[in-house]
């Protein structure tokens, strides 16, 4: 029907993306029936995601002949925002947006560049950019998981913390069955997001690919490949985001800095 | 010092040098003085009782002891040795702590009692495990698991743990101010005789004064981080 309405694809677009938001509005009124205020977060992240993404796509086309090196800068520049959108989830922890940008960095970082020097991902900037920057987001997400659920761990066994220091505990020993819990929980999205692959979803990447015609077995394992990275990528964010907030939350002396007072 | 060498009985019974000396010691955050540069000693065998109202700093000054919390001013000696050139398990396993809550570890009560000497690698023997549990009052308990345990059975098993790493000074944060009155007149008369037994040198917090009377001959009195009364406990107010 809107394309019957807006023969011009910038006009369809627009169209799509307001009905788009339109079902996204309606959540937040059944949300708002029964008490849950959700339209102010919600209309700033999608304003912030339209904005965000339409720049990217103009960035793209400007960069279309630009040379291949251009894409380590903008992969650089998603990975520096990544990290201090990912810190703002870890509210009170020590240095959240270098843990968060670190972590990135060597998880999504490292899987990029085996990849690309491998072959797995191809050098130009119309692949390796989008591809990259879904290592970088899912990696993003891995972390705010790790670091919020690492943050609530300690903060809900302050006690059980202390009384191992106060035993004799060293810092790793201490806080390790919370580094463990934090790392499993992060990683369930993308652990599901493997398993249930082709069964619950068909995800963008593939579904991309068929729509501009691609053979669909070449499709579907490429997007394997992607999400094999991208589990590579997550799980080694987490694994130093985890590590890294391990030794944040203690000082040299070895006692819990990390308290609900904070 | 091994857990092998639970401290014989009465070890510090006839000592009465200073073990413990708080020098100056201070800690403040931000907008607020938690304790204000204290001085006092406690000597060996003694038992000092931190009593004070709410908020004066008992816990705050507690939790320096053991550093637990970082001074901002001053610092602790433990028998002379300044505690800031200790590694900070070591002094811990020295300077052991009762808490007002038992937060036992998932497991059975000997997993939890071999928690501390497991930390320096020592493996506690069955039969100091029964004999810790038999101080306590708890024979038989080795298996059970921490679950499956009632509040003043918990304090015990965590009197016991602490006891596992065989220190010389105990912290008793109001060890028995969770527990109803039953399990409080249990757990109370065993530290008791433990601490007599033992000849530890213990520093108790209590907000009662007729449990600091029965458990200490000496108080500090503390008032909004700073100590206003210190001298036997019947020279302090409310004793």
């Amino acid at each position: 029907m809107l394309k019957t309405l807006f023969p011009g694809e910038l006009q369809l677009g627009l169209a799509q993306a307001a009905v788009a938001a339109l079902a996204a509005l309606l959540v937040v009124v059944a949300a708002r029936r029964r008490g849950i205020h959700l339209e102010k977060e919600l209309m700033i992240a999608m304003v912030r995601g339209l904005v965000q993404i339409v720049a990217v796509g103009s960035i793209l086309l400007l960069l279309l002949h630009a040379p291949d090196w251009t894409s380590v800068l903008l992969l650089a520049s998603m990975i520096v925002a990544a990290g201090a959108t990912s810190a703002r989830r870890a509210k009170g922890m020590p240095e959240a947006f270098r843990v968060s940008t670190y972590s990135i960095a060597c998880g999504a970082g490292s899987v990029i560049a085996l990849m690309t020097w491998l072959g797995v991902i191809d050098t130009p900037i119309t692949t390796l950019v989008p591809v990259g920057s879904m290592l970088i987001a899912n990696a993003m997400n891995t972390n705010s998981l790790a670091l919020n659920r690492f943050r609530s761990e300690v903060l809900a066994h302050v006690g059980e913390i202390e009384t191992a220091l106060a035993l004799g505990a060293d810092r790793k020993s201490s806080v390790a069955p919370y580094v463990q819990t934090s790392f499993e929980a992060s990683l369930i999205p993308a652990i599901d997001s493997l398993r249930s692959l082709g069964i619950v979803w068909i995800p963008g990447l593939m579904a991309g690919m068929l729509l501009s015609g691609a053979r669909p077995v070449y499709a579907a394992i490429y997007q394997f490949v992607v999400l094999a990275m991208i589990f590579a990528a997550s799980g080694l964010t987490s694994l130093v985001s985890t590590l890294l907030m391990r030794s944040r939350v203690m000082s040299p002396a070895e006692q819990l800095l990390l308290r609900p007072e904070n | 010092m091994t857990t092998a060498d639970l401290r014989p009985l009465g070890a510090h019974l006839q000592s009465d040098a200073v073990l413990l000396r708080a020098e100056c010691l201070g800690r403040c955050v931000p907008g607020k003085i938690l304790v204000a540069g204290m001085t006092f000693d406690v000597r060996g065998g003694e038992t000092l009782a931190l009593v004070g109202p709410s908020g004066s700093g008992k816990t705050s000054l507690l939790r320096l002891l053991n550093r637990l919390d970082e001074p901002t001013s001053g610092t602790v000696f433990l028998n002379g040795a300044d505690y800031r050139q200790l590694v900070p398990r070591d002094l811990r396993r020295r300077v052991g702590m009762v808490t007002q809550r038992a937060y036992l570890f998932p497991g059975t009560v000997a997993e939890n009692l071999r928690f501390g000497p497991g930390q320096r690698g020592e493996e506690l023997p069955d039969d100091q495990v029964d004999e810790l549990l038999s101080g306590v009052g708890l024979v038989g308990y080795a298996a059970r698991n921490v679950a499956n345990l009632s509040g003043g059975e918990a304090q015990r098993v965590s009197f016991a743990r602490t006891l596992a790493n065989a220190p010389e000074v105990l912290l008793l944060d109001e060890p028995t101010s969770a527990l109803d009155d039953d399990a409080k007149a249990e757990v109370e008369g065993l530290m008791q005789q433990i601490v007599r037994e033992r000849g530890l040198t213990c520093v108790l917090v209590t907000h009662d004064m007729a449990q600091a009377a029965r458990l200490a001959k000496r108080a500090l009195l503390l008032e909004a981080g700073r100590i206003v009364r210190d001298g036997p406990l019947e020279e302090v107010p409310g004793a």
